[in-house]
């Protein structure tokens, strides 16, 4: 029998440092083995014959999936770690397996965060929900979301009913959790279960104190979830309670973990983490062996992209409007640098982008570059080339994001860092500033309804809207729309917590956790303009029979943000800190560190869609900006001043990310492709320099889009950014797609 | 502004704005000038992210100008040197960053040398590189310490066919080429730009004529040959402006790479 000491022996050959081998230290073992690579892309190898017969299976049956919406679903079997039997896509050729059910693209049920988005994701797609699962879910197991329901204010439920409050992960899971799956490669599982029994062991003598009963019995669930994913790679015939030895069983360690957390959870967003540079020391440990050439090497990360690509749940057709499709945010950080200067480029950075060649461009996993104008040259040179060729990939900054997440940060969903098993986040969705501000000119009535949400106060009088007074209003109406928030999210996450623990992400963390509660506005770029429109032109309020302020007659011009006009930025970056400190005087449960980002998803279109016409002359329905946005085709001076506006807003004020996302036609970024790669990287630098934290780019023509629209067929991998994220554009809704189209596009003559 | 105080606009004892519609005081001092608009680019006006200034005036009418609300000085605001170079300054990090500076544009900034002088001058004490977008016309109007002032001139030859040039902008071609051999007498580095117009600028000797020229000169780093489109016509009809070249069709693909051949086989560098 092997002994643990010679299994370690013979997993950890050659690796260097003795720090991470003594505790669990994921990122000690990087810095300690990470060969930096700066040198350009020449060495990538293509698609082998074996990855691209097994895309043309998932492409296959991806066509029907879209034809049909879903391609099938288990109504009976409540998923769970160990809940199906293995599953594969082609057995013989596959070199890294595993799916979430027995079948490829087939969904399961997850039932604890909400019954009613299990039924109705079923019955969208005609399944019928089994009535043994339902009675259970019903009668004996409550849900995450009753739970919610159950302790909501009626001030809450108003404020979420007129929609100044939405998106919020009351009725599915929150995801936005990242495990840190790549301890289950290094140390093995058995290692981790020993390590969760210290953790817990540590507090026998801790009390009976609430918060310890709750830590002892979450640690319980984690170890329990442990040995369940040891169970579900057993059925793959793996043992994972060992530490991996080759770059392959690295590779199917870290999936496998992945893998039992999307079984577990329908999280909003399932991140992958930053696992590129670690799976590179064990790609290059075996190429050095002589046991793997590239070709395989690029296979190995191939097919692990291939997996990642077909992770899904199952949502209502609803909850795909609001997000554009189908996201699931399998968001992988590539690059960075480490905090010693070290650059953590490496050869598999380049092969996880190489994967968007050889597979073709695809919105998973979300592909995310943590930038820095330090990164070596050829590795920026081949970012922007992959850019602009797919418009899939994303960027955020991490000359910002290192010294608040450190060294080891990973991004969830599309600009929310954490650092890796030491944080996670409550998922807080949005407020709507816009809206906030027509409730603070209307004494707290909504503008669409009439209803009053908000606290009464007299509605503003007189014939012109006067900025210090509607500030005064707006800066009370903030004040109560923090309380609500915060308060919503308080109780979601308690039960959360209580219902649907994500028990074995939070295995693959630290105890204790550092714990944020990442709350997020939506339309600044609207309420900035609007108050830029108060402060410069003459806005008079246009009432109906009852009082109700319904429209705004704007006369003068005034500036708009995202035109380097510091007047109007610094009303948008101001408001963003005055909301920030709003936030941060309420109360938090777990004590979490409050955060906020300035994003918006795709949601912009339904946040439009729910608010009134705005002072700045946007009318009632009309989508927002997305994120952090200048207001559509409003930024008329070129692709880096409207960035340059964005950059503007503190990333202290929004650590939970910044989103912006560009358009520009290829034209605009130089005459020849040589110089769009060099002119993007040109951006990118400047943008962060300037302070900028996330740059979605897309460089596309508009009429491109139109034409997609027209023809879908064509187009079927046609991808675009939209804000954090990437959506495949013949799936958006029509409403989405001419949002898009709408969008600012940089060098357009139109 | 002192570094720039004496500014040398012109050869002549009492310069004049060589268009009507300048305040000569305003035009010789150059501390305001008639400023079109301002717009970042990237990739296209030089290297890098630039703050591009485009000034109110052209002594020319091409018949293809995508900006003919830029052909008078009623096409701008009198703007004050300080403001501009105040807005240049907020960019200055990130045009930096990005390898890129500032470039000067229209119109046709010689049009108003002492205000595109202090514009140069002015970015380059920030540290920017610079360049000046022209099509030589007036290029005598541009003084030495302009010139030096200036790292990159992006020269725009709208033909080498003299009466071609006459027909297609309305004006000699001569003062263009004089500029043009005396940026090659100062060794200033050049970009050159030529548009392809079916009909009008396309004939094989032109090109060939242009660059056998261009390439004698040996300070031309690159030729941009550009196909005509016309996404300025509309612009026409507000202006109630007439375009003349309505029935001209885009340079067809093969057109473009015949025309680009012709110089990157005498050894120019072609985009």
């Amino acid at each position: 029998m092997e002994t643990l000491q010679t299994i370690e022996q013979a997993a950890w050959r050659g690796f260097a440092g003795r720090q991470w081998q003594d505790h669990i230290d994921v990122s000690a073992f990087l810095k300690a083995n990470v060969t930096p690579y700066s040198g350009d892309e020449s060495f990538l190898a293509g698609a082998t014959p074996r990855t691209e017969a097994i895309q043309q299976q998932i492409s296959d049956l991806a066509k029907v999936e879209r034809e049909r919406g879903i391609l099938d679903a288990d109504t009976k079997i409540v998923s769970g770690i160990t809940s199906h039997a293995p599953g594969y896509i082609d057995k013989d050729a596959e070199l890294i397996v595993g799916l979430q059910t027995d079948a490829p693209l087939k969904r399961a049920i997850m039932p604890r965060g909400g019954l009613r988005m299990v039924e109705n994701g079923l019955r969208a797609y005609g399944y019928e929900l089994d009535p043994t699962v339902k009675e259970i879910f019903t009668k004996y197991r409550k849900t995450h979301n009753e739970g919610v329901f159950d302790a909501y204010t009626p001030q809450i439920l108003a404020a979420r009913k007129a929609a100044i409050i939405t998106g919020l992960p009351d009725a599915y899971g929150r995801g936005r959790i990242i495990g840190d799956y790549r301890r289950v490669a290094l140390y093995g599982v058995a290692a981790l279960i020993e390590a969760k029994q210290r953790e817990k062991a540590g507090l026998a003598q801790a009390g009976t104190g609430e918060d310890v009963i709750r830590d002892r019995e979450e640690l319980s669930e984690q170890i329990r979830a442990l040995r369940e994913l040891l169970e579900m790679a057993a059925g793959y015939g793996y043992d994972l309670s060992r530490p991996a030895r080759t770059a392959q069983e690295a590779i199917q360690w870290l999936y496998l973990a992945y893998l039992a957390a999307t079984k577990e959870q329908n999280g909003a967003a399932m991140s992958f983490g930053r696992t590129s540079s670690f799976i590179d020391i064990y790609l290059q440990r075996d190429l050095a062996e002589g046991t793997l050439t590239e070709s395989q090497a690029q296979e190995l990360v191939d097919d692990l992209v291939i997996k990642l690509r077909i992770i899904r749940f199952l949502r209502t057709p609803e909850y795909d409007a609001l997000f554009s499709g189908d996201p699931t945010w399998v968001t992988e950080s590539i690059g960075g640098i480490a905090d010693d200067g070290k650059i953590l480029v490496t050869r598999t950075s380049f092969r996880f982008l190489q994967t968007l060649y050889n597979l073709g461009p695809a919105p998973e996993p979300n592909l995310t570059v943590l930038w820095s104008p330090q990164l070596p040259e050829a590795f920026k040179r081949f970012c922007s080339q992959v850019s602009i060729d797919t418009s899939a990939i994303q960027f955020e900054n991490d000359e910002l994001l290192r010294p608040v997440c450190g060294d080891d940060a990973a991004i969830a969903c599309c600009v929310s860092g954490a650092t890796v098993g030491k944080a996670m986040q409550f998922f807080g969705a949005r407020a709507n500033l816009a809206k906030a501000l027509l409730y603070a000119i209307n004494g707290g009535r909504d503008e669409v309804s009439g209803v009053q949400v908000g606290p009464q106060v007299a509605p503003v009088e007189g014939e012109v809207l006067d900025f210090d007074d509607v500030m005064r209003r707006y800066d009370a109406m903030l004040d109560w729309l923090a309380e609500t928030y915060v308060d919503a999210l308080n109780v979601i996450h308690y039960m959360h917590d209580k219902y649907a623990y994500e028990r074995v992400q939070m295995a693959l963390h630290d105890y204790p956790v550092r714990r944020t509660m990442a709350c997020g506005i939506a339309g600044l770029s609207v309420a900035a303009d609007s108050l830029s429109a108060i402060k410069n032109g003459v806005v008079r309020p246009v009432r109906d029979e009852t009082g109700l302020i319904v429209d705004y007659t704007v006369e003068g011009e005034f500036p708009s943000y995202g035109n380097g006009d510091d007047s109007v930025d610094e009303i948008a970056a101001g408001l963003v800190h005055r909301f920030m400190e709003k936030l941060r005087a309420r109360k938090t449960y777990r004590n979490a560190e409050i955060t906020q980002s300035v994003l918006t998803i795709t949601s912009n279109v339904v946040y439009g869609k729910a608010t009134g016409n705005t002072p700045d002359g946007r009318r009632a329905g009309e989508p927002f900006a997305p994120g952090a946005n200048p207001m559509n085709g409003r930024d008329k001076h070129g692709i880096l001043a409207s960035a340059l506006s964005v950059a503007k807003i503190d990333f202290n004020d929004a650590r939970d990310g910044i989103s912006l996302t560009s358009t520009t036609v290829p034209d605009a970024l130089g005459r020849t492709r040589d110089d769009r790669i060099t002119s993007l990287v040109g951006v990118l630098d400047a943008y962060m320099v300037a302070g900028g934290f996330h740059m979605n780019v897309n460089v596309l023509e508009r009429r491109t889009l139109l034409d997609a629209m027209a023809h879908p067929e064509d187009y079927p991998n046609l991808t675009i950014r939209v804000s954090g994220y990437a959506v495949n554009f013949v799936r958006l809704t029509r409403e989405q797609q001419m949002d898009v189209i709408n969008r600012t596009f940089h060098g357009d003559p139109l | 502004m002192n570094t720039v105080s004496t500014v040398h606009v012109a050869t002549l004892a009492a310069p004049r704005p060589p268009l009507p519609g300048y305040d000569p005081g305003i035009w010789r001092a150059g501390t305001a000038g008639w400023v079109h608009s301002w717009d970042t680019s990237v990739g296209v006006d030089g290297p890098g992210c630039r703050f591009v200034v485009f000034t109110a005036g052209c002594p020319l009418r091409c018949q293809y100008c995508e900006n003919p609300d830029t052909w008078t000085s009623l096409g701008g605001q009198v703007t004050q040197i300080e403001d501009v170079l105040e807005r240049v300054r907020r960019f200055r990090p990130a045009l930096v960053a990005s390898g890129g500076g500032v470039t000067i544009s229209g119109g046709e900034p010689l049009v108003q040398p002492a205000f595109t002088a202090r514009f140069l001058a002015g970015a380059r004490e920030m540290g920017l590189h610079t360049a000046l977008d022209t099509s030589g016309a007036l290029g005598h109007l541009a003084t030495d310490q302009l010139l030096e002032d200036t790292s990159l001139v992006l020269l725009d030859i709208k033909s080498f066919d003299p009466q071609t040039y006459k027909v297609t902008t309305g004006k000699e071609l001569a003062p263009t080429l004089r500029f043009a051999r005396r940026l090659a007498d100062l060794g200033k580095p050049v970009h050159v730009r030529f548009v392809l117009v079916p009909g009008l600028t396309d004939a094989p000797e032109n090109i060939d004529g242009l660059a056998d020229f261009v390439a004698g000169l040996g300070n031309v780093e690159r030729v941009d040959v550009l196909a005509y489109h016309r996404l300025g016509v509309s612009k026409y009809e507000q202006l109630g402006l007439r375009y003349r070249l309505a029935g001209t069709p885009p340079p067809t693909r093969g057109q473009l790479e015949d025309a680009r051949r012709r110089f990157s086989s005498r050894g120019l560098v072609v985009s």
